[in-house]
């Protein structure tokens, strides 16, 4: 046994082949995202007269082919994928944070507090999150911004129920205790003690919650509530794909399979990342 | 004469790498009646020892070596506790609960243990159930049988426990006083003592308590990171211990009576996957030598007192 | 001169489990006093409520009745934030180690800890020097203060959980059964270890245990706690050679020499009694 905890995960992680197979394949779409499209020939709205809805490897420099419009189908997807991937992590991390202190607080104070506090999330829960997702619509516009308020607002009740439940375990264990004994605050111990050890969970959590912001974004746009045309997202593409399905498949078929792979990998990755940080494997 | 339970050269493994070992090449025998006490400290690989033995081992530990119940090879045989019960195996731990079912009524499991033993009907079973509450000593049987295993205290666990274990041939039993106050343990260590005398049953207790030792057992063996350091009868070797590690241990031990500072050994025993070439003992011992790391001490002796030590305490031994 | 520590009628009482209510009385009408230098044995089996009434000194846990009184001023009643200051004077030792440290911090780290909520003027070098001091004092290796606590052995961690106790420099000590939890051959380390700096730094100390014989090496008196009841109140000796109360007796009685021909006669002489009706479990 090494060290810290996060040099075993490492360790553990390096030994799961499949962990490291997806993290590999993320890697590649992650920079591809970044820094693909400045690589390119074309530009992503750019279009091209003479390549219109041409399959992939055929026209010139159009490795995954043009959309209808003439538009390279390889760089809107990488944009796209941008797009989605930033209002996904975007999302979860206002999730993550929002629902860990919520949760830590809870759990810590317990009693009518935490009562008050859980019941709040509890009726949160109950609301229809299409039914607010439209009113938050109606009054802020479409945009990414209001598509990571409607995703961020409910993303985060999940997250806090299992903070709480940990944060509840962890503040009957000897060294918070002893923390309480050495002069600790509220603030510190929660920040020092609950929330660092309550990390594993809340990682695997995080990471397993990243393909659900994506495919909610999907939802979102097929209601027609999503980003507008010109910052398409993937789940963009893939609508315009699906109409087009007959006659142009790889117009669904590439920015399905991207979406597909970065949601199957960072699921296995995530398993991997909950297997790592289990104790009993260690 | 063969012995009851025989063991010899036991090296139990566990996963991981590289693979800890916890017993060491460790050979042993019980006859029949007999009570020895295995005594060690964290580390010793006392309980991995007997868990091997009952067949209880985790899953992630490989036991190999001959062990042997009444002739037969034990080891790798069956796993489940019934099975083991059937042989003439019975076990107690530390903690009761591993042996009751939680959610069920000690009658129901006394009742079920006496229908499996015996083969009887139902009516028999009850009468065989109450007879076994009795043999530990525990009142009124009848009300006891309708509670539930978490209602009764520490104590009374431990004798339903015992009670459980349809007259074994031998018993296994892993530090079963360690949870209980020191007034009810003195009770449950009467009760094993006159089990032993009722039922004619040899007896293999692992502990950490010197004490208990004392009390119950006929032979010593006492381990130290896996292997057996010495072994005995229990009164010449408490009373004059060969090797270096039972001396400390024996020292070490507070004493009512005993005031200032306590003896101690310094340091800690290496922990399974942390030793080294050489006598294991040797970097605590106040009589190490230069070839104390180099060769390891192997168990001589006469037949009844063995020492793994390469300076052992000398004297008259009347094994 | 009065007494550094004085508990009157001290009881503490928990919310019985099942839900029809009433309350378990875990501690009932403790009283006794400590003096400064002082260092006071208490023993008892389990669910006795010597753990609770340390804790109640401490003000981990509320008083129901009585009060406590550290250098005259009544503690019981000091809310829990203005509590701090007093952190810095009352201090506690934990019986399992292991569990007493945050494993995703080192053990310098943890040390350090008291020294940031209760010392924060001091500057990051400062609190440095005191904790390497510190580890020094109880005889750890200046090498492991990186290392995180499943790296220590139980001996090592429990020095480290006395560094930490003694570092904010307590005039009183709690040790909540602080050896409990080690092997034989390493208890008498810790033991020697808090008896020396009890004697260097003048320490008050209420020293918990279950092991009478432990608490007769270190304490010149002891309490006896039974059912929650401090059943007996006297000098060491007393107690071992001539005790009032019958438990102490029974207790005394039931400490096994490490002697086969004395060991094997108490537990003869055990009643093949029957042991009472079961009694509902008692959960403190």
């Amino acid at each position: 046994m090494t060290g810290s905890l996060w040099s075993e995960v490492r360790a553990a992680l390096a030994r799961d082949r499949l962990a490291i197979t997806c993290g590999a394949i993320l890697a590649v779409l992650a920079l591809a995202a970044i820094a693909g499209p400045s690589l390119l020939d074309y530009r992503e709205d750019e279009i091209d007269w003479s390549h219109m809805a041409a399959p992939p490897f055929e026209a010139a420099g159009h490795w995954l082919g043009t959309d209808r419009l003439g538009r390279d189908l390889l760089v809107r997807t990488l944009y796209g994928l941008r797009v989605s991937l930033a209002i996904a992590l975007a999302a979860t991390f206002v999730s993550l944070v929002i629902g860990v202190a919520w949760g830590a607080f809870a759990g810590y104070w317990r009693g009518r507090t935490d009562a008050l506090m859980m019941r709040f999330v509890d009726v949160l829960y109950a609301l229809p999150q299409v039914f607010f997702v439209i009113i938050l619509t109606v009054v802020f516009g479409r945009g990414p911004l209001t598509i990571l308020a409607a995703i961020g607002a409910f993303g985060w009740l999940t997250m806090a129920r299992i903070v709480r439940g940990q944060a509840l375990a962890l503040r009957e264990r000897d060294f918070i205790e002893a923390a309480v004994v050495g002069g600790a605050g509220t603030a510190r111990i929660i920040a020092r003690h609950i929330v660092p050890n309550l990390l594993g969970p809340v990682i695997v959590y995080a990471t397993l919650s990243l393909p659900q912001a994506i495919l909610l974004e999907s939802f979102l746009n097929f209601l027609g509530i999503g980003v507008q045309e010109l910052l398409a997202s993937l789940s963009n593409l893939i609508a315009d794909g699906a109409a087009e399905m007959e006659t142009a498949p790889w117009m669904l078929a590439v920015p399905a399979t991207c979406l597909m792979l970065v949601v199957f990998c960072i699921n296995f990755l995530g398993d991997s990342l909950r297997d790592a940080l289990d104790p009993r494997e260690r | 004469m063969s012995a009851l339970l025989e063991v010899r050269d036991l090296t139990v493994d566990f996963a991981g790498r590289p693979a800890p070992r916890a017993v060491d090449g460790v050979a042993l025998s019980v006859a029949a009646r007999e009570r020895l006490a295995i005594v060690g400290e964290s580390g010793s690989g006392k309980s991995q020892l007997l868990l091997a033995c009952t067949g209880l081992l985790a899953a992630n530990g490989s036991a190999r070596g001959p062990v042997r119940f009444e002739g037969r090879e034990i080891l790798g045989n069956a796993r489940s506790a019934a099975a083991a019960r059937g042989r003439g195996i019975g076990f107690v731990f530390q903690d009761a609960s591993g042996s009751l079912t939680p959610h069920r009524r000690i009658g129901d499991q006394l009742v079920e243990v006496a229908m499996a033993s015996a083969g009887t009907g139902r009516r028999a079973a009850v009468d065989a159930a109450v007879e076994m509450l009795g043999r530990v000593r525990l009142a009124e049987p009848a009300s006891l049988m309708a509670r539930y295993p978490h209602e009764l205290s520490g104590g009374m666990r431990q004798r339903v426990a015992i009670a459980l274990m349809a007259r074994p041939r031998i018993l296994f039993a892993d530090d079963p006083t360690t949870a209980l106050d020191v007034t009810v343990q003195a009770d449950i260590l009467a009760l094993l003592a006159q089990l032993c005398e009722d039922l004619g049953m040899a007896l293999l207790i692992v502990t950490h308590d010197l004490g208990i030792v004392a009390a119950l057992a006929d032979r010593v063996a006492v381990m130290y990171a896996g292997r057996v350091v010495e072994v005995g009868m229990a009164a010449a070797l408490l009373s004059r211990p060969r090797h270096p590690y039972t001396a400390g241990l024996l020292a070490a031990v507070p004493r009512l009576g005993g005031r200032g500072e306590l003896a101690t050994i310094p340091g800690a025993p290496p922990a399974p996957g942390e030793w080294f070439r050489g006598c294991r003992f040797a970097p605590r011992c106040p009589h190490r030598a230069e070839h104390c790391g180099v060769d390891d001490p192997v168990l001589a002796g006469p037949a009844a007192r063995g020492v793994a030590c390469h300076f052992p305490h000398t004297g008259s031994d009347t094994a | 001169m009065s007494a550094m520590l004085e508990v009157r009628n001290a009881t503490v009482t928990f919310p019985r489990p099942a839900a029809d209510g009433g309350r378990l009385t875990a501690v009932g009408g403790a009283t006794f006093a400590l003096q400064a230098g002082e260092i006071l044995g208490l023993v008892g089996e389990s669910g006795c409520g010597k753990s609770s009434l340390g804790r109640a000194i401490l003000g981990l846990v509320p008083l129901a009745a009585g009060e406590i009184r550290w250098r005259g001023r009544r503690i019981d009643t000091v809310p829990r934030e203005a509590f701090r200051p007093l952190r810095r004077e009352l201090q506690l030792v934990f019986q399992d180690p292991a569990a007493s440290f945050d494993p995703r911090m080192t053990i310098a780290e943890s040390v350090a800890e008291p020294l940031r909520a209760l010392v924060p003027q001091l500057s990051a070098p400062d609190r440095a020097a005191r904790v390497e001091a510190i580890l020094g004092e109880v005889g750890l290796a200046v090498e492991l203060a990186a290392r995180y606590p499943h790296q220590l052995s139980g001996g090592q961690l429990q020095r480290a959980g006395i560094a930490r106790a003694l570092i904010v420099d307590p005039a009183f000590l709690v040790c909540d059964e602080p050896v409990s939890a080690l092997d034989v051959s390493v208890q008498g380390q810790i033991v020697n270890l808090l008896a020396r700096i009890r004697r260097e730094r003048g320490l008050a100390c209420l020293f918990i245990s279950h092991n009478l014989a432990v608490v007769a090496h270190l304490a010149e008196r002891i309490l006896v706690m039974h059912r929650g009841r401090i059943i007996e109140d006297g000098l060491r000796d007393e107690i071992l050679q001539a005790p009032r109360h019958p438990y102490t007796r029974t207790l005394l009685d039931s400490v096994l020499a490490v002697e086969p021909v004395a060991a094997r006669r108490l537990i003869a002489a055990r009643p093949s009694s029957r042991d009472a009706v079961a009694a509902p479990e008692l959960t403190p």
